[in-house]
């Protein structure tokens, strides 16, 4: 019997084909994909026709894309290209989407149904300026026309095939065009703007060609300053240069006139300079002044007279025309936990058309935009449904009181991940409501049998698929055997935090981080890092993981600080605080403390190093190690790469204990005529790296591989040839790196290559970099590995010493001493220009690495380690193709099946992600950009571990079967044995 | 162009004449021309020779002389620091400056004089040994025009430096006149726990080495009729064609054996029955002891490896083959045995 159960083990094993691409059925198993917009600009509603109802949206992120009014799905999405941002949409013929962009200079038309790009025109003008585009009504020869301010020129394009069919320039020079406005029913259009920055300049216009009819100008001493509000299709509402003047300006069948009201007549209390909010309502509009809104109406007469004052926060959308002569327009105000949605008509502020309350969850932040359409509801009345963009970039529907989808668009724009860990499964904690019964179970792997022996029914197969893809296996809320299920805690632009389940991508929780939000002390706060801060292993069950989010208020690296620290599974924000010093770089250090929280150390923009947690046991343990810490600088702007040791004071006036001083130890001066630096790499802080030997299995020798966590990767191209490819001939470009050993500023080594540009993408593990850049003269994307080998370690070959115990494998490694490495490259040319490189990374460094390269098309690419070995030759000896060299060739190739995305896209691809699984085999990968990507990845293929589709009840079933048919053979031969005895 | 020639070959001749006599400084350094990497050293020269080094410095020739490059002498100075002190100068470097015909200039030939410390600085230096401190040093960024933008600065713990005198070691990474980084330390290895060590003798042994970028090496090209890229592809991902046998071993292996099962079950049936029929009881029990030894000491050979089997799997074939027909063989035996019990 054992010798049949061996047997039936070896069918199964060599049944199991190794396969590199995936099947059909295997789709969505271990991986998932989400798209998203980003930050919504600008909406534009198509609900007149009959079929699909759509929002057609364009974002920060530089997307157009259409979305279903129902469910928020997205219908159709063009990602532009980063320089390429979105000035305008227009919705043209009820069937073209018109788009400006790329700063008023190029103009498309979308197919709305299905996106399809109809028509192109590429718009010059002779100056820069603020793009406007406005829809007209005007038909020329059939042709209905758009009118473009762009680049200091006014164009008129037909809508049919984009074909410019009149343009005029506007002879003041200094002209600053406002607002593009055609009234209602006329032939003409009225271009406003302010020159000189105190004359008011108004350009009337025949729109069917382009003639100029008549242009007023009228000057206006206290200047004008910010946007304008347009009231009504001849007037305009302005603020002098102090904002504290309201300009009413007029500009009636040619004549301006300017009318100026003080604020102070209207407002009795107002304090200081008042903004206006830019909208275009019928008599009506909203001035800012502190956190206070003030809506003011402007009569007939041309009296203003205030309306509301709002303290709460409040966001005005634009006016929407409903009928005759009747504008409606959204109002959005906060009120604690709700928000309050108004729809007003424009001349009428008491009658509110439309008011409801919608309880917002907290997290998501302030209303920053508004968008309203309306609808004609079952009894024939005028309903409203808006679109809103929250504080952190999502976007969500209202329609009746409710909120009808909702779309995270903040994790488009991902900073930072990192990983936590699950909780442990606990007796007491009970996951019973994911968890199936024995009955279920069973007929599970029924219908699982039934699939293996092909006797499954096309519904059972939809059954089997279904069952698999949301098998509650994957998405428990514990700690798997294999390290599977885990947390990505991303930091989103927004400021807030996510926490994603690896099983299925949904959000588990999300946290808008008060310490990132907007406010007096901190007037553009910006997330940097995200690092992981206490990882509890020993006391795993009671105590939750937290990560460390630091953040700084502005821009510029001496601005001051901002740290908080959230719990990895509630997502409750522990603690928050404004720091005195800024934040230049984060340096996680090797040492934590009894409660397991890392040590970190934070420096300053005047190289101070402040250390966290601010505990006594923590300045114990820095202490310890005090002499033993360095840290090093790249200033890439002047070309300067400083390393630094710890002092033991501050320098500064103030005692604190937690701050320590730096000292320059090295420095390393790129001369600036020659060299700028472009990239740096350094490895991964959490790699493991099995073995330090390398078998050389061709002179049966062993070479050791340098692994210091201390080589930094430097990447330098000639300022010149710091440009775009193609900017600069190869003889004037050249690409110098560097590997430099961050304690002692050694260069270990240093090569040219001439004729080569940059972007370069580098990734560094182990001992080895790969590095990707242009290489000028063969016109080609090349890539280069460098692999270093230690030297000093090779007397520890012999085995005598190793056996008498006379080699040095176990005394400290310093720096200072002098290490004789010799490094080994190839370059190799590769088709694809790249957005990010990566690597893969496992739990013990066993299993073979594979990069992880994100190519121009979006898509991420695994290339085995192997094809980038330096080692390779034209015609390898048989040793040598047993250990695996490959022959050498100039290029490297990309299999088609090796795209771990399949067919999918990650657009805006900006990252890659590798994180161990428990499984040696397995790494997770999560690649980010405006779309979000997860998978499991075998560099290796799983080879400790069944896969998935294998059957156990299978298994089971046929060994049951074999031993009860041995014994029922048993049984009838002893029988027939006896028989025949008897005979 | 041609005196100045001239006066370098006279120079050079007199350094010659003078080698034994090494009385001035500016002889040793010319004497030290021969030999280009050695620098050195200090006024009370040690009587142990100082170890030798050849720098893969660019140009060594002497030949260049007479080329259309001119060349000049250059000095840049050294300084050092003894832990957060200020800098003070601590030696002279000094360089033929080579300027090519297509513009480019190289630093060649560099020495090295250093100055020995005075009092005051072995008492600093032994400051810095005791609190295992760090000795830092510098040279200007630019050798033509010091210190160019910025000095390079490195350092070392000072504990890494005493052997038997003070031994130290830089590498001095250039382009063109540009210094991009030094970097100073110990020749040898300083192991981690430092220990505390005084210098026998107070003087220094210093090595110099002058390092040029490296040119990497150029992607291989290959022609498309030498080795195309799909062909060498093709080669990767299809292995050689392989036998019949080596191709379905695993098929035919369960078949072989079925085979021979059927085979074995097929003979032992008319034997038994032939057996059975002539004399039942007495064939059987005369059978029975002779058979049961044989197998009994078999049996220790097929259980054990049975048990493991799937730890050897591949084993010769006969040996399986033959374990099957033992097996089977014991449960006629034992089938055998059962039906003399109930007899």
């Amino acid at each position: 019997m054992p010798i049949t159960h061996a047997f039936l083990l070896f069918f199964i094993f060599s049944s199991l084909q190794p396969t590199l691409s995936l099947y059909e059925d295997q789709v969505g198993l271990t991986d998932w994909h989400q798209q998203y917009i980003g930050k919504v600009k600008q909406a534009v509603f198509h609900t007149h026709k009959t079929g699909r109802k759509r929002v057609v949206v364009s974002t920060e992120d530089n997307v157009i894309a259409t979305l279903d009014l129902r469910r928020g799905e997205i219908f159709w999405r063009h990602v532009l290209g980063h320089n390429d941002v979105v000035d305008g949409i227009v919705i043209a013929l009820g069937k073209y989407v018109i788009t400006l962009s790329s700063e008023g200079s190029i103009l498309r038309a979308w197919n709305l149904p299905d996106g399809q790009m109809v028509w192109e025109s590429s718009l010059h003008g002779p100056k820069h300026s603020k793009s406007l585009l406005v829809m007209t009504n005007v038909v020329i020869e059939k042709d209905n026309v758009v009118i473009i301010f762009s680049n200091g020129r006014l164009h008129a394009v037909s809508c049919i095939d984009g074909e410019v069919l009149w343009n005029k320039d506007f002879e003041v020079e200094s002209l600053k065009v406002q607002k593009v406005i055609q009234p209602p029913g006329s032939n003409f259009v009225y271009v406003v703007g302010f020159a000189a920055s105190s004359h008011f300049e108004m350009y009337q216009i025949n729109a069917k060609n382009g003639e100029l009819l008549k242009h007023e100008s009228a000057a206006f001493s206290g200047g004008f300053s910010g946007e304008v509000s347009l009231v009504s299709s001849e007037t305009l509402v302005a603020l002098d240069s102090t904002g504290l003047i309201l300009l009413r300006i007029r500009f009636h069948k040619g004549n301006v006139s300017i009318q100026q009201t003080p604020i102070s007549n209207l407002v009795e209390d107002s304090l200081g300079p008042a903004v206006i909010i830019p909208s275009s309502i019928m008599e009506l509009f909203a001035i800012k002044i502190n956190a206070v809104t003030i809506f003011i109406r402007v009569t007939g007469t041309g009296k203003l007279e205030v309306v509301e004052k709002a303290n709460h926060e409040t966001a005005v959308g634009d006016a929407l025309s409903i009928s005759e002569g009747q504008q409606a327009f959204g109002l959005v105000q906060h009120a604690g936990r709700d928000i309050h949605l108004t729809v007003k008509l424009a001349h009428d502020w008491g009658g509110d058309l439309l008011k409801e309350s919608i309880k917002m969850d907290q997290q998501r932040g302030l209303v920053h935009k508004v968008f309203i359409n309306n609808y004609v509801r079952t009894d024939g009345s005028y309903g409203f449904r808006a679109l809103i963009v929250m504080e952190d970039h999502s976007l969500l529907l209202l329609q009746q009181g409710a909120i009808v989808w909702s779309r995270e668009d903040g994790l488009a724009s991902i900073i930072d991940v990192t990983t936590s860990e699950l909780p442990v499964e606990r007796a007491g904690v009970s996951v019973a409501k994911v968890e199936l019964n024995l009955f279920e179970w069973l007929k599970g792997h029924m219908l699982k049998l039934k699939g293996t022996l092909m006797l499954a029914s096309p519904e059972d197969i939809a059954a089997i698929q279904y069952m698999r893809l949301k098998s509650s296996e994957k998405s428990k809320m514990t700690r798997d055997h294999n390290g599977f299920r885990k947390l990505l805690i991303a930091l989103t632009r927004a400021g807030k935090l996510f926490a994603l389940h690896t099983g299925d991508g949904r959000i588990v929780w999300s946290l808008l981080l008060q310490s990132l939000h907007k406010s007096e002390a901190c007037q553009h706060p910006i997330g940097l890092n995200l690092c992981p801060w206490q990882v509890p292993h020993h006391h795993a069950l009671d105590e939750n993981p937290s990560v460390l989010v630091v953040g700084r208020c502005g821009p510029s690296s001496d601005a001051p600080g901002v740290i908080s620290f959230v719990d990895s599974y509630t997502g409750k924000e522990l603690s928050s605080s404004s720091l005195v010093h800024s934040v230049a770089q984060v340096i996680p250090l090797p040492y934590t403390d009894s409660t397991e929280q890392r040590l970190h150390l934070l420096i300053d923009a005047d190289k101070h190093a402040h250390l966290y947690p601010k505990t006594p046991e923590a300045i114990g343990i820095f202490q310890r190690e005090f002499s033993n810490i360095y840290w090093y600088s790249v200033e890439d702007d002047n070309g300067i790469i400083k390393g630094y040791a710890l002092k033991s004071k501050c320098d500064g006036t103030v005692a604190d204990k937690f701050c320590f001083g730096s000292r320059e130890l090295w420095s390393i001066v790129l001369p600036s005529e020659s060299e700028k630096i472009i990239a740096t790499v350094t490895r991964k802080l959490n790699e493991a790296v099995h073995t330090q030997a390398k078998l050389i299995a061709a002179d049966q020798d062993v070479m050791y591989k340098y692994i210091s966590r201390n080589l930094l990767f430097v990447a330098t191209v000639a300022p010149k040839a710091s440009g775009e490819i193609g900017s600069v001939t190869p003889e004037e470009s050249w690409l110098v790196v560097y590997l430099i050993d961050t304690v002692t500023g050694f260069v270990l080594h240093r090569v040219t290559h001439h004729g080569s540009q940059g972007p370069v993408e580098a990734v560094f593990s182990e001992n080895w970099v790969v590095y990707h850049y242009f290489n000028l003269r063969a016109h080609r994307y090349e890539m280069s590995v460098i692999e270093i080998y230690d030297q000093s370690w090779a007397d520890n070959k012999d085995v005598w010493k190793l056996v008498v115990g006379k080699h040095n494998l176990t005394s400290p490694i310093s720096s200072y001493s002098r290490s004789e490495v010799v490094t080994k490259s190839q370059s190799y040319f590769f088709t694809h220009s790249l957005k990010a490189i990566a690597v893969t990374s496992t739990a013990k460094g066993i299993t073979s690495k594979q990069l992880l390269i994100g190519t121009i098309g979006d898509q991420v690419l695994a290339l085995d380690k192997r094809f980038l070995d330096p080692r390779r030759s034209v015609n390898p000896t048989q040793a040598e193709r047993e250990e695996g060299i490959i022959p050498l060739t100039d290029s490297l190739p990309i299999i088609p099946q090796s795209y771990i995305t399949h067919n999918l896209r990650v657009e805006g691809l900006r990252g890659i992600i590798t994180v161990p699984a428990k499984l040696e085999s397995t790494t997770l990968v999560f690649a980010h950009g405006l779309d979000l990507f997860f998978t499991h990845f075998a560099p290796s293929r799983t080879y400790d571990s069944l896969t998935e589709d294998f059957s156990c009840a299978l298994l089971l079933i046929t060994i049951v079967v074999l031993v009860a048919a041995i014994f029922v053979t048993w049984v009838l031969s002893q029988r027939k044995e006896l028989q025949d005895k008897w005979r | 162009m041609r005196s100045v020639k001239v006066i370098v070959s006279f120079v050079f001749t007199l350094s010659l004449l003078s080698f034994p006599s090494s009385g001035f400084q500016s002889d040793e350094l010319l004497v030290d021309d021969e030999e280009f990497g050695l620098e050195g050293s200090p006024q009370p020269r040690s009587p142990e020779p100082i170890p030798t080094r050849s720098p893969p410095v660019t140009a060594p020739t002497r030949k260049r002389h007479s080329d259309l490059d001119s060349d000049s002498k250059i000095q840049f100075s050294l300084e050092h620091a003894f832990g957060d002190s200020d800098f003070s100068p601590a030696g002279t470097f000094s360089a033929r400056l080579k300027t090519w015909s297509h513009g480019g200039q190289t630093l060649t030939k560099l020495r090295f004089s250093r100055n020995s410390f005075t009092d005051e600085d072995k008492e600093k230096f032994k400051n810095l040994l005791e609190s295992d401190d760090f000795y830092r040093i510098r040279i200007p960024s630019n050798v033509l025009s010091p210190p160019g933008r910025d000095f390079v600065i490195s350092s070392v713990k000072a504990r890494c430096l005493p052997r038997e005198g003070l031994d130290e070691h830089f590498v001095i990474h250039m382009e063109g006149v540009n210094v991009l980084a030094v970097n100073y330390g110990s020749p040898g290895s300083c192991p981690y726990p430092r220990n505390l060590k005084l210098p026998a003798k107070w003087s220094f042994s210093s090595h110099t080495v002058l390092k040029n970028s490296e040119q990497a090496p150029r992607a291989p090209v290959f022609t498309e009729e030498i080795l195309g890229g799909e062909n060498a592809e093709g080669e990767v991902v299809q292995p050689p064609e392989r036998s019949f046998w080596a191709k379905y071993w695993m098929y035919l292996i369960p078949l072989g054996l079925i085979v021979m099962n059927a085979i074995t079950q097929a003979m032992n049936m008319p034997e038994e029955q032939a057996t059975g029929q002539g004399q039942p009881s007495a064939g059987a029990v005369q059978r029975g002891p002779s058979s049961a030894a044989q197998i009994g000491r078999e049996s220790v050979n097929v259980f054990f490896p049975v048990n493991g089997s799937y730890l050897v799997w591949p084993r010769p074939l006969n040996t399986e083959i033959n374990l099957c027909i033992k097996i089977l063989e014991l449960k006629y035996f034992v089938g055998s045995r059962i039906s003399e019990v109930k007899l």
